[in-house]
């Protein structure tokens, strides 16, 4: 069994009119309920809702402060190689691409792993390509050994893998592993995806699935906005949520939201998603679900980063770097994409202070995984 | 005599036990549980550094009043809680542990049965162990039987605040209980803390009503107040509620015309 069976029956046209369709209405009554729903949820994402982003922003920070308190996860990304075989059309990192390709030696990930360090981070997020000769699981794993003792909570935005593999990198230590579908959409994801391991639209659909089978404590999943209709990418993210959470019961689910960033090659977004479209999507999951976890990268700007941690979000980046080596090793090389906000980790958690929240660096410890 | 608390070598004179996440600053969490007289803390391990002197939380957590009650919140089964707790000891030097296993990482629902299985090797190896679990009258014995030192039976979910909802099996709970009683997780108001405290409970741990608060300091001494009210009240005897009033006896009256 895996979401393949559910993902089946839901058509995107369907959902797509039934979202475009909802009234005013029926947001007002949806919004006086206790429990709200999946049926629920395409409401709340609904254009209709627009005038009700307050009321909804209110209703987020509650329910988030409730269950998280006056917190802030903070976390860091580390690139370890910009070597890939997929040709994904909005990656600067993608197959065709024609830039310097490195992938980080043990001496290079220490001395990256020290800057890290100094910073204040305890929770860090490994970052590859998909070039499994030269960062395939062994690689992976040995990267996870390599750092264990240096941070508490280890997870991984890579490649999809198989079942086995998954068991052999959470027995070395990973915590969590993140990986996005980029589209629900299966015809517009192989437009995107056309070349390499990556074009598999199910393997990929099927991910979760497999992390789940390996005991894996933390899934992180989302879509990529700017390749299709963000609304309906969104209704199957929570479909998958929902799906993930009842079947694999003991892991813990996390929501990114990347937006389309410029990089180089360029493609411009076919769908946009302002910024209220992103802090009403926030805001819609937090209703939908008190627990899930909902992560900010640096991908926004400053001032929605200043705003946001109030709407719902728990965990956060800063001073991230998107290229292998970017914090030490080679500074100038070329990023995966431009990040937006570049203060740096003092001047975030200063931020994050100044507005009534702790800084959290550490919430998990390194005995247990 | 003294209405004191007693749990394995240790006497509270508060009845009122505290946590220390969520809150805003390290400063707030400290200033909070001074104000509430507490002093039983609990401490989640994977919160804390235990090789850093510095750590933030325990910095803020050295007067002499308050004990550190580390939780081994994040395990998953028996056999993880046991590790931790054994960590927890070397580290902080205490072998008291609040034994937290709940796999559900949604509504954070404890798992009796590894609970148990995890409350009984602790106990061999020497902890003092204060189980989080249901409010579930027959685990509360079998725990008893393997020689816990206290049970600590939810309200309602954690983190909810809606409170007191297991009102019925607490009832039975505190019926039977040979050890002490601390009713965990759910209470929202000092109103929930005094009602748990008036159907008998021997102690109440509130954190996320305390924290969340717009004032925790606050908040933390309404709590204290609300427990110690609350125990008075119980110590005291409440009335009984009756449904109507009884000004007459209608139906044995005779006899005294007899």
């Amino acid at each position: 069994m895996s979401f393949k069976t559910t993902f089946e029956q839901y058509d995107w046209d369907t959902l797509e009119k039934e979202i475009y369709a909802v009234t005013t209405a029926e947001v007002a009554q949806i919004l006086q309920k206790e429990k709200i729903g999946l049926e629920d949820f395409k409401a709340l994402i609904s254009p209709a809702a627009k005038p009700f982003l307050e009321q909804m922003a209110q209703r987020s920070n509650q329910l988030t402060k409730k269950r998280f308190g006056n917190t802030m996860q903070m976390y860091i990304p580390m690139y370890l190689s910009n070597e890939c075989q997929n040709i994904c059309t909005y990656c600067g990192f993608s197959m065709t691409n024609k830039i310097p390709r490195k992938t980080l030696t043990d001496a290079e990930i220490l001395k990256e792993v020290s800057k890290i360090k100094s910073l204040g981070y305890d929770h860090i997020l490994l970052v590859t390509g998909e070039a499994n000769k030269t960062v395939g699981v062994s690689y992976i794993k040995h990267a996870i050994e390599l750092i264990k003792n240096n941070f508490s909570n280890i997870s991984m935005e890579v490649q999809p893998l198989d079942q086995e593999e998954y068991e052999t990198l959470v027995a070395a230590g990973l915590y969590a592993v993140l990986v996005y579908q980029e589209t629900y959409h299966e015809a517009t994801y192989k437009v995107h995806h056309p070349k390499g391991k990556k074009s598999n639209f199910q393997y990929r659909l099927d991910t979760p699935d497999r992390l789940g089978k390996a005991g894996i404590h933390k899934i992180g999943i989302g879509a990529l906005f700017g390749l299709e209709d963000w609304r309906v990418d969104s209704f199957y993210t929570a479909l998958h949520l929902r799906y993930l959470q009842k079947t694999y019961w003991k892991t813990k689910y996390s929501i990114s939201f990347p937006r389309l960033r410029p990089f180089e090659g360029d493609v411009a977004p076919k769908v946009e998603m302002t910024d209220s479209d992103l802090v009403q999507l926030i805001c819609a999951y937090r209703l939908l679900d008190e627990d899930v976890e909902l992560s900010m990268s640096t991908r926004e700007s400053e001032k929605f980063r200043d705003h946001i941690i109030h709407l719902g979000i728990t965990s956060i980046s800063a001073e991230s770097k998107t290229n292998p080596g970017g914090y030490s090793v080679e500074p100038q090389s070329l990023e995966q994409f431009e990040i937006s906000d570049e203060r740096s980790t003092a001047e975030i958690k200063a931020m994050i202070q100044s507005q009534g929240y702790e800084v959290v660096f550490k919430d998990w410890d390194k005995a247990y995984s | 005599m003294a209405d004191i608390l007693n749990i394995a070598d240790k006497i509270f004179k508060s009845r009122l036990f505290t946590g220390t996440g969520k809150f805003s600053s390290a400063q707030v969490m400290e200033e909070a549980i001074l104000a509430s007289e507490s002093e039983l803390v609990t401490v989640a391990l994977k919160r804390v550094d235990l090789e850093d002197e510095a750590d933030d939380i325990l910095s803020h957590l050295t007067s002499s009043r308050i004990n550190l009650l580390p939780n081994t919140s994040g395990v998953r089964t028996a056999k993880e809680a046991v590790f931790a707790a054994q960590l927890s000891r070397e580290a902080l030097n205490t072998n008291w542990i609040k034994l937290e296993i709940h796999p559900d990482p949604r509504y954070l629902l404890p798992d009796p049965i590894e609970t148990l299985k995890a409350a009984e090797e602790l106990v061999k190896l020497g902890f003092v162990v204060m189980p989080y679990i249901h409010a579930d009258p027959v685990l509360c014995k079998r725990l008893e039987d393997v020689g816990v030192q206290c049970v600590m039976p939810l309200g309602a979910p954690i983190g909810s605040n809606k409170g007191i909802k297991t009102e019925d099996f607490l009832k039975i709970i505190i019926e039977q209980s040979n050890v002490p009683v601390i009713v965990d997780a759910g209470i929202g108001a000092p109103s929930h803390a005094a009602y748990a405290m008036e159907l008998g409970a021997d102690a109440v741990l509130v954190n996320t009503a305390i924290a969340v608060s717009q004032n925790p300091i606050a908040m933390g001494h309404a709590f204290k107040m609300a427990v110690e009210a609350g125990r008075m009240a119980y110590l005291a005897k409440l009335a009984p509620i009756k449904e109507r009033a009884e000004a007459s006896s209608p139906l044995t009256s005779f006899l005294n015309e007899i």
